[in-house]
């Protein structure tokens, strides 16, 4: 019975003929269901062999082995499939650009360097056509975040099943966004030397580091106008800057520090130390250095892209694959981001994979990308997890979701609703199957 | 006032009298004709490196040698000149000055290429009958620009230079250069030789015109004015007259300078010339002791600079972070590089250019000896070869009768390093550079004439700033003397003790010279000091000065005695410092010499072999390699020689293809017009890219290195295997039909240009129109090249050729070339596309014009026309999962490989990406995701389907035995992501070890700790360092989407916005 229902929902899935357009946002789930036989990656580290869990109204009800199922119940079998929790893709301008080469579809970057006031997410397209490609790899929930040259704005956690950026809203204005300046002096251009593909001009003119410190000194000064500003009972003139940063300062907020280096994230370090914020290093691909003292600052980590080159060409060949790995076994508490312009986010499991390949534990792995990254943005009270009592955002893949060898999502529920996991290019694939007759065909 | 004036103008008549008389210009006066006629006498003479002559004359007279020889007396009319103890040589030659040239107006931006954001300037601006492109400029004649200028001469001067080859630095061809002496007189009378070399070099300088916008476009622009120059001796009426090449022509008798700027560049020019039978002189850079070998392969004669890179501050771990090896290497083995030179045998001369101060040249040349150099050789690169390369060696270069008097004489061995250069003589004028001081050295007795009548004083004259000055006791003095002009201030010396050091009486010993300390002859005077000042008469001084109540007096020192001078060694070198090894490729993780891999045969037991023949995946199976090919793939093989490894529960595949590739070039995209087909990635490999080696640690072993999609038809491509250490010949992959990169679409008709298009086409409708052009063109130019053979056989033929012309042959023209090897199936085409109406279209001109798309590369909907594909006969070489990045990939889906591999295609999976290259067995792994291929199809898509796109597959792409033994052994299942490659082997040389690679890493760890202590070490002695310099990369994309490449790393694109 059930093993008919999975294949109808699969078949269904992929030979509906119909435009994106018409994949609807799912139900609010009521009642109870229960989806049984899975191996249950929990996301703390636990994997629950031939495990059940139970789903009501859109929350985890029970998870284990023991778990006694209704005769009448509504029962899925998963069949030794894996089950996951949502995937959270924590660092995405998803929703903000739909093709990043055309001006038109950007609402990513605003003008100005002191943004505190800027929303991501009344900006965030619920109908934007990548969003599905992403639930189709198991990505549910997504942090919206905004780009800027210094304070960006605030971004939100949305849940990517929604009609209207309202509806997907999951964690509103959770996080302020500062891109650290670069500290790192540029080579100017040119010179007479070959001519090409050379700097051969020495450096660039002024102090990069400088600069870079003015500017920040130049933040920490608004925090200190705005702290006292947040004390008036009524100002005179409303400052809607010192208003924005009013949920940060009171640790309400979290600060993200789109920072690199070693430099960068030492002077990040300041606004932990003066101002007791919550921070989070955004990118971090120089992190391994300072782990220990991250952790000694309870500062966390988006690793914004495993799959990217090393920093240097002295540097291990592998070392962006074993930034991961060298985080976790220092305490430091980080989450991995898949920030690739290409493939818009849709490889974020296997960025995961890739640090698993690399010395972290493959459930560790999982909980980068899925209850670490809920930690980080302050929503693990609701989701991250296979555990009693959150949101049932679970992905069901038919292998390894870690490799892309093995994985296979077959279904998906966000909140506990089934989501038609149809997505632009499944349409796409089906309308030329069609005219090629391929259905069925495995290749040559 | 008006007595002011002319005195003044007096002042400046005398101080540039012209020595040299020009008869054909009046005289403002009094004539006053000099011969200049001097004898030199007594002097160790070194008339050329090894010809030494002691107790010698040298006779000058109207600025010639008319004598030379030991112990000749001076000729009577001749004035002698007492130089005992005195050493005279000839004077330096520079043969890369700009001295005396208006400097080039600087290029407004360069460095960077093809500019995507900008409109183009199609055509030249210079007016005139020249030729069609600005940055050839073979028509300036440095002669007719030249003007002396005394300021810069007498710098040159001071150095030992007397004689400098000057030109015009700008453009691809620049000119002729002019011969010139340093002497301070008319422009006439100093040229040695007018039109003395032709200048080139790759960097089109001041030119704003687009094309070249890259290092290959300006070798593909060298070559087609080579043969441009020789089709238009056939005066051809269809070029008129053509200044240009006509110029270009006239030079070609000329030394041929070429300005190549480092060791690939070298090798890139010395090609070029060897081509059309030129050989080069080069104009080095700093990195040729890197591959001296191939510098010494050249045969070419060489300029050197000496301009070494100064030492960084990288004492911060946080900025010495981002300084890399290669740097710190350079740094430390740039000083060899004349030795290097030197112990190869290669001529070479040395020159102050890419100075930014010539004055630096003393100090690194003897920085040069120090790190080898020998005396003899650096003399030589100084002074007769530089002659010798320029065929003036009849005039300077050596002292000989008949020659210029260009001269000099100091007061020990040349470069000595406590030798002074006192006079330089040039064209027989005396140009004094610094007085022996010095020689003063000695006791002499003081007499001061004050009121209250005569003090005598003993003063010890030690050295031209220190003497000691006693009268019963010793007093606190100061002391300076210029050979001319005395100061000397004492006082009683103070009875208290001396105060300890502070940091307030240190002081640095300024640039170059390590840090000084104030002895008790240097405290400060005390106000009352007694100050006298004065001039040397020769052994005595006279003088007026203030006593220690500031009452004026008069006083004289006498010579006693001079001090003999200590005995100058000159055999006496600073030792040669210990220094690291030069690697291959000279860049982390390179090869030391004598430890680069090697081919050895290799037997792999026991693996799970993925054969991508019909046996399919052999579980259980060996593979043995030898002699760079497989050589058996089967169970339980043996071979005494072979080295083992167990492969027990891994995976043997073929060596991953990347048939889209943009690493290891010096430039990727000529977009200076929208037809390039003569430009080639061949000419302009870059074997130092790092990403040779990181892509080998993911299995690549054989790259398609295309040009990029800036132009509708580019460049030709480059095929080559990653032989991590060889040269850039040495890359290539062997006997491989050439192909040609093809692009269509937003990036041809520029649409990300914020400014604008003028560049031709500006729509999708034009682009075809580019198509249809080129190809049209090319058969016109195919069948005027038969009509031509034809007529030519029979003229050739004809037994009576009596009212016979021999026919012309039509314009060689490299770009049409390219175009009629495509028509003629010897060239094939890999064409960047995206959209269906645009592949449709390509396909179409295809076959209306008799040729096939070989390769649609990109091809994201490929999935949409993949029908058509097939019937053309097109291969396909896309992304996994690529897309929505700008708008003609909105419709791209990863389950295009799939479906173009259903209909029927054979499909590969490239990585356009330095980073997903590395990867690659995990993108062909996607497809089994996305569409359902099996495991060994998509395996095929990164091995045997590239090699059969790429027409190879006779060779790699699989492990049948005779093929090259390029293979790959994963840790896992290679399709995995947890799986990693072991070894990679090239040719059946292993380039990657995984357990080699961490003791590579050790190695570099110790090495840039053995650095950045020797940086470190030279800062705290005084040396002058420079801010760390972070070791930025410029990486080369063909300007299609963004790239995960790190913080160090400057896109190519990137560049050019800023």
């Amino acid at each position: 019975m059930q093993k008919i229902f999975l294949t109808i929902t699969l078949v269904f899935s992929l030979a509906a003929i119909r435009a994106q357009e018409t994949v609807l946002p799912a139900k609010e789930q009521k009642g109870s269901y229960y989806l049984t036989n899975a191996t249950i990656h929990v996301g703390n580290g636990q994997v629950i062999s031939k495990g059940t869990i139970k789903v009501t109204n859109g929350k985890i009800e029970a998870v284990g082995n023991n778990i006694s199922i209704p005769i009448e119940a509504a029962v899925t079998d998963l069949q030794g499939q894996d089950l996951y929790p949502g995937l959270i893709l924590p660092n995405s301008s998803l929703g903000l650009v739909e093709i990043s080469a055309v001006r038109a579809t950007q609402d990513v970057r605003e003008i100005g360097e002191l943004n505190p006031s800027v929303r991501s997410i009344v900006a965030y397209n619920s109908d934007s056509k990548v969003i599905n490609t992403l639930r189709s790899n198991g990505i549910l929930l997504a942090n919206v975040v905004p780009q800027g040259n210094f304070v960006a704005g605030s971004s939100s956690v949305v849940q990517l099943d929604a009609w209207n950026w309202e509806d997907a809203a999951y964690s509103t204005d959770a996080g302020m966004h500062v891109y650290m300046p670069s500290l790192l002096p540029r080579p100017s251009m040119g010179g007479r030397g070959g001519g090409f593909g050379g700097f051969g001009g020495g450096p660039a003119a002024g102090d990069p580091v400088k600069e870079g410190l003015e500017k920040i000194e130049g933040l920490k000064t608004f925090f200190r106008e705005a702290r006292v500003y947040h004390q008036i009972a009524s100002p005179a003139k409303t400052n809607l800057k010192f208003e924005a940063v009013r949920a940060l300062l009171e640790k309400k907020q979290r600060l993200y520090v789109h920072a690199n280096t070693v430099r960068q994230i030492l002077v990040a370090l300041d606004f932990v130390k003066e101002f007791d914020v919550d921070m989070v290093i955004v990118g971090g691909s120089e992190s391994y250095q300072v782990a220990d003292l991250l952790r000694q600052h309870r500062v966390s980590v988006i690793l914004q892209q495993p799959h990217s080159l090393p920093t240097a060409t002295d540097d291990d060949v592998d070392q962006p694959y074993k930034t991961a790995a060298q985080l976790q076994k220092a305490g430091v508490l980080f989450a991995i981001s898949d920030d690739d312009s290409q493939t818009r986010g849709r490889n974020l499991a296997f960025n995961a994979g890739t640090a698993a390949a690399y010395g972290l534990g493959k459930e560790e792995a999982l909980a980068a990308i899925t209850l670490n990254a809920a930690r980080i943005m302050g929503v693990a009270d609701k989701t991250g997890s296979i555990e009693v009592g959150k949101d049932a955002n679970l992905v069901v893949s038919n292998g390894d979701l870690l490799d892309m060898r093995s994985s296979n999502v077959t279904a998906a529920y966000i909140q506990g609703r089934k989501i038609d996991l149809t997505d632009k290019h499944k349409l796409l694939n089906d309308r030329f199957e069609q005219k090629y007759e391929l259905k069925g065909k495995k290749g040559f | 006032m008006g007595s002011i004036r002319i005195f003044c103008t007096l002042l400046i008549l005398l101080s540039t009298r012209l020595l040299l008389a020009q008869a054909t210009f009046p005289e403002n006066g009094v004539a006053d004709p000099r011969s200049g006629y001097y004898a030199l006498l007594h002097a160790t003479l070194v008339k050329e490196a090894g010809t030494i002559l002691t107790d010698a004359t040298l006779v000058i007279k109207d600025g010639r040698i008319v004598a030379v020889g030991t112990g000749l007396p001076a000729p009577a009319g001749a004035v002698p000149l007492d130089c005992k103890g005195k050493f005279i040589y000839p004077s330096f030659i520079d043969l890369y000055a700009d001295y005396g040239i208006p400097s080039a107006a600087a290029a407004t931006r360069g460095g960077g290429g093809f500019d995507f954001l900008r409109p183009s300037q199609l055509e030249s601006t210079q007016k005139g009958p020249y030729g069609w492109n600005q940055a050839l400029r073979s028509d300036v004649q440095a002669h007719t620009q030249f003007a002396a200028d005394d300021a810069k001469a007498k710098a040159l001067r001071e150095l030992g230079f007397g004689a400098v080859l000057s030109h015009v630095r700008d453009g691809i061809a620049r000119g002729t250069g002019v011969a010139v002496t340093l002497a301070n007189e008319k422009e006439n009378l100093i040229i040695i030789k007018e039109k003395a070399s032709a200048h080139y070099s790759f960097n089109k300088g001041s030119s704003q015109q687009s094309y070249p916008s890259s290092m290959m476009g300006s070798i593909a622009l060298l070559r087609q004015t080579f043969l441009d120059a020789q089709w238009y001796k056939t005066q051809p009426a269809e070029e008129g007259l053509n200044l240009t090449l006509k110029s270009w022509n006239e030079n070609q008798s000329l030394p041929q300078i070429f300005e190549a700027g480092d060791k690939w560049n070298v090798l890139r020019a010395d090609r070029i010339g060897d081509e059309f039978g030129v050989q080069y002189i080069i104009k080095a850079g700093q990195t040729e002791y890197q591959r001296i070998a191939d510098m010494k392969a050249t045969k070419a004669s060489f300029i050197l600079p000496l301009n070494f890179p100064a030492a960084q501050d990288v004492e911060d771990p946080a900025e010495a972070r981002f300084v890399a090896l290669n740097d710190m290497k350079h740094w430390e083995l740039a000083p060899t590089g004349p030795a290097a030179f030197e112990k190869a045998g290669i001529p070479f001369c040395l020159t102050t250019a890419d100075l930014s101060n010539v004055s630096a040249f003393t100090r690194n040349l003897q920085k040069a000896r120090e790190y080898g150099l020998s005396d003899a050789a650096a003399l030589e690169a100084l002074t007769r070869t530089p002659a010798r390369m320029l065929g003036i060696d009849d005039k300077v270069g050596s002292l000989e009768v008949g020659k210029l008097a260009n001269f000099l004489v100091t007061n020990g061995p040349l470069f000595n390093e406590k030798t002074l250069l006192l006079q330089n003589w040039i064209q027989g004028i005396k140009y004094t550079i610094k007085e022996d001081a010095a020689a003063a050295n000695g006791s002499y007795q003081l007499i001061v004439n004050t009121a209250s009548g005569k003090e005598t004083y003993q003063l010890e004259m030690k050295s031209t700033s220190s003497a000691t000055v006693y009268a019963k006791d010793t007093l606190l003095s100061k002391f300076s003397f210029d050979g001319k002009q005395v100061k000397i201030s004492f006082a009683p010396a103070p009875v208290r003790q001396r105060p300890a050091m502070s940091d307030s009486t240190r002081r640095s010993g300024g640039p170059g010279g390590p840090a000084r300390f104030m002895g008790a002859m240097e405290q400060p005077l005390p106000a009352s000091a007694t100050r006298l000042s004065g001039i040397s008469n020769g052994t005595e001084w006279n003088g007026v000065g203030t006593d220690s109540l500031g009452n004026p007096l008069t006083w004289t020192a006498t010579l006693v005695k001079l001090s003999t001078a200590p005995a100058m060694d000159s055999a006496k070198k600073k030792e040669m410092p210990s220094l690291g090894n030069v690697i291959y490729p000279f860049v982390a993780f390179g090869w030391d010499q004598g430890n680069q891999p090697k081919l050895e045969t290799i037997l792999i037991r026991n693996a799970t072999v993925w054969t991508n023949e019909s046996e399919g995946v052999l579980k259980e199976t060996d593979v043995l390699l030898k002699g760079g090919k497989i050589a058996a793939v089967g169970k339980n093989l043996a071979d005494p020689t072979a080295r083992v490894i167990d492969g027990t529960g891994k995976h043997v595949t073929p060596g991953i293809i990347d048939e889209h590739s943009h690493i290891a070039a010096a430039s990727i995209n000529e977009g200076g017009q929208s037809v390039t087909s003569e430009v080639r990635i061949a000419d302009n490999l870059n074997p130092d890219d790092i990403n040779i080696y990181r892509q080998l640690s993911g299995g690549v072993t054989t790259s398609h290195i295309l040009h990029g999609s800036a132009n509708t038809i580019g460049g030709q491509t480059q095929l080559i295997k990653l032989r991590w250490g060889a040269g850039d010949e040495e890359l290539k992959f062997m006997g491989w039909p050439g192909q040609i990169k093809f692009a269509l679409g937003e990036n041809v008709k520029r649409s990300s240009s914020p400014l604008g298009n003028n560049r031709y086409p500006d729509t999708r409708m034009g682009v075809e129109q580019i198509l249809v052009d080129a190809f049209t063109r090319a058969k016109d130019y195919q069948r005027a090249w038969a009509t031509y053979e034809t007529d030519r056989k029979a003229f050739e033929t004809a037994k009576n050729k009596k009212g016979l012309t021999a026919p012309l042959a039509p314009r060689r023209d490299l770009e049409l070339d390219a175009l009629v090897e495509i028509l003629e199936k010897k060239r094939f085409i890999t064409c960047h596309s995206y959209v269906q109406s645009e592949i449709n279209s390509a396909m179409e001109v295809a076959n209306r014009m008799g040729y096939t798309v070989n390769t649609f590369t990109h091809i994201l909907e490929g999935y949409k026309v993949a029908d058509k594909m097939k019937e053309h006969g097109s291969f396909a070489s896309t992304f996994s999962d690529w897309w929505a990045y700008k708008m003609e990939v909105e419709d791209a889906i990863p389950y295009n490989a799939a479906i173009m591999q259903k209909v029927g295609l054979t499909v590969a999976i490239n990585s356009d990406d330095a980073e997903m290259a590395r990867r690659l067995n995990q993108e062909a792994a996607k497809i089994v995701k996305y569409g359902g291929v099996t495991e060994e199809q998509a395996l095929k898509m990164v091995t045997l389907n590239p090699a059969i796109m790429l027409h190879v597959d006779d060779k790699v792409g699989s492990l049948r035995v005779g093929k090259d033994a390029d293979v790959v052994l994963w840790s896992d299942h290679p399709l995995s992501i947890y799986a990693k490659s072991l070894y990679t082997i090239v040719d059946g040389t292993v380039y990657f070890d995984r357990v080699h690679d961490e003791q590579l890493q050790q190695q570099i760890e110790v090495e840039r700790l053995r650095l950045v202590r020797k940086m470190n070490g030279e800062k705290r002695a005084g040396a002058p360092t420079i801010p760390a310099q972070p070791s930025y990369q410029l990486m080369h994309t063909c300007h299609d989407h963004g790239h995960s490449h790190g913080l160090l790393v400057i896109d190519n694109d990137e560049t050019i916005q800023k």
